[in-house]
């Protein structure tokens, strides 16, 4: 068997959350001076191991809180994890927050290939695809207009359908599709559903579990950073919903 | 070696990144000012027109006296020229390490949400700074033309010095970007920092003013001189731009060892710091 396309070994996240947040020179130095720089350590993501084989469609739920972007972005690659190993075998594409490299003062024009390149693509590749990315934004006449000028709807489009126009080896969403009105939303799920037949491993976060149901073959279950059950999606939606209440209600 | 290999591969599928920064800085410099790329030559000529007046009519140094002598007019050079040249290779370092320092704080919406190689944005600066260094250079031909000033072949070397500053700003940059991540005021320091060494570089003086006298001050000037970095380059360019001679050995170790010493520190300190910028940022 092929080996998997996300491999999750032993991965735990710390973040120091200093009750007051040090980050001056003048600061830092009083403190060290009087013995006060103190962190509490929290553990985001604490022992996760997970296995995405290519072509699994994988689905994580959990509460606010749970860990669960913290999770992406390091498979993303955005943050290190403190210990453990993360590995993913091909191109990643993160649809973490859509826009995120958008510069205000530029046309759409220019910001498509400032983010794309943002994303590793070639301005050639961009090229050949610029039309396909105009239509499926929908926003022709306004391609030339600053950004600035946008609604924020427009701006989510435009990043949307720049970010899937390659075909990554993984796809990464995280709470995307709540973003523009129900019939761009139709459209992206439509897109990625397009990307994964292609072969795309996509790995969502959302909180509507419906949408997990229906698109994913494979979930996990994530609280307080760890997994709580993973498996097949029914099984794992099923003990979520359940389960999430009863844990609440006992504490 | 699979190591280094992987830093090329990174390289090369952000290098349009990279190219597609710098367009941008350059694109939002010059739409916003409606005289554009006049601006950059129009400011340094202004800048040494004041500079002129104040240092050569109230305090005469550009007197031919304090001047060392054209090799080739056997003359002594211009005082205008002397001091933009001077005043260019000063702009280009203050300027780049400047964004450079802001450069990672600044792409913190960025580096939150995709994986960019971080040193991506250090660099860039540096290079934004450059072309804007490059522009600037036109300001100095004007100077070079209205002044009908000697030139000669060496002339032709000018991109040596403005090479290896480049890379002494690349370290410098580094080193003040993974800092600033930690300590913001790190910013308010070096303010101080650029200005000491903006009057520690002999721009709008000449060296000679202090040949000959017995003060204290006087006597360690030229040594303390030698150990602003910034210093090498500015002579090095002069000599090869304003003097028409071959750079001195001791300016090609200068401007060497300290781009040198910077880049290994500066890859040596990031390399270490990067992977927490974003808990910081
Ligand atoms: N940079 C950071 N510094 C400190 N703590 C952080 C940081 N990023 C996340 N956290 C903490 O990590 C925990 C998990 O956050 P995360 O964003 O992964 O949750 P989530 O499962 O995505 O929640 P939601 O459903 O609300 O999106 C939270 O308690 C959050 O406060
Ligand atoms: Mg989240």
């Amino acid at each position: 068997m092929a080996q998997p396309i996300v491999q999750i070994d032993g991965v735990s996240m710390r973040f120091n959350i200093a009750k007051e947040k040090v980050d001056s020179f003048k600061e830092w130095f009083i403190r060290k001076a009087k013995g006060q720089l103190r962190f509490e350590e929290f553990f985001a993501v604490k022992d996760v191991s997970l296995t995405i084989e290519a072509g699994d469609v994988y689905g994580l739920v959990g509460l606010n809180g749970s860990g669960k972007s913290t999770l992406l972005k390091i498979v993303a690659g955005v943050l290190k994890p403190t210990t453990g190993k993360c590995t993913v075998r091909g191109t990643v594409a993160p649809l973490i927050e859509l826009g995120a490299g958008f510069d205000a003062e530029l046309t759409g024009r220019e910001n498509v290939y400032l983010n794309g390149t943002v994303l590793g693509m070639n301005p050639k590749y961009i090229d050949q695809h610029y039309q396909d990315i105009v239509e499926f934004a929908e926003l022709g006449e306004f391609m030339d207009v600053a950004v600035k000028n946008y609604s924020s709807g427009m701006v989510a489009r435009l990043a949307f359908a720049v970010a899937t126009i390659t075909k990554p080896d993984v796809l990464i969403c995280d709470e995307i599709l709540s973003v523009g009105d129900f019939l761009f939303q139709q459209k992206c799920e439509v897109r990625m559903r397009e990307l994964m037949s292609g072969g795309t491993t996509v790995l969502i976060v959302s909180h509507d579990i419906e949408q997990i149901e229906r698109l994913c073959n494979k979930a996990a279950w994530m609280r307080r950073g760890k997994i709580v059950i993973d498996g097949s999606c029914e099984e794992v939606c099923e003990a979520y919903k359940t389960g999430a209440q009863e844990m609440r209600e006992r504490e | 070696m699979a190591y280094l290999k992987g830093i090329w591969a990174g390289f090369n599928r952000y290098r349009y990144l990279l190219l597609n920064l710098v367009s941008r800085d350059i694109k939002v410099k010059y739409r916003r000012s409606a005289l554009g790329v006049v601006w950059s030559v129009l400011n340094p000529l202004l800048m040494m027109l004041v500079q002129y007046l104040v240092f050569n009519n109230l305090f005469g140094m550009g007197n031919a006296e304090n001047m060392q002598i054209n090799a080739i007019s056997g003359q002594p050079p211009n005082f205008a020229i002397y001091l933009l040249s001077g005043q260019l290779i000063f702009s280009f370092f203050s300027e780049a390490t400047n964004l450079a320092m802001d450069s990672v704080l600044g792409s913190a919406s960025l580096i939150k949400k995709v994986y960019i190689p971080k040193y991506i944005f250090p660099l860039e600066k540096v290079i934004f700074s450059f072309v804007n260094a490059l522009f600037s250079l036109i300001a100095l031909i004007i100077v070079f033309i209205f002044t009908k000033s000697t030139v000669s072949a060496w002339l032709a070397l000018f991109w040596v010095p403005m090479v290896l500053l480049f890379i002494f700003n690349l370290g410098a940059g580094l080193i003040l970007s993974a800092l600033t991540v930690f300590f913001r005021d790190i910013k308010h320091f070096y303010g101080v920092v650029l200005t000491a060494l903006n009057f520690l570089t002999p721009i709008f003086y000449t060296e000679s003013i202090f040949m000959g006298k017995s003060g204290f001050i006087e006597q360690y000037m030229p040594l303390v001189l030698r150990m602003n970095p910034v210093y090498w380059y500015v002579s090095m360019f002069r000599r090869l731009v304003v003097y028409s001679m071959p750079p001195t050995l001791s300016q090609w170790i200068g401007c060497i060892g300290w781009a040198f010493v910077a880049l290994v520190l500066g890859l040596a300190i990031f390399k270490k710091a990067q992977d927490r910028f974003i808990l910081y940022v």
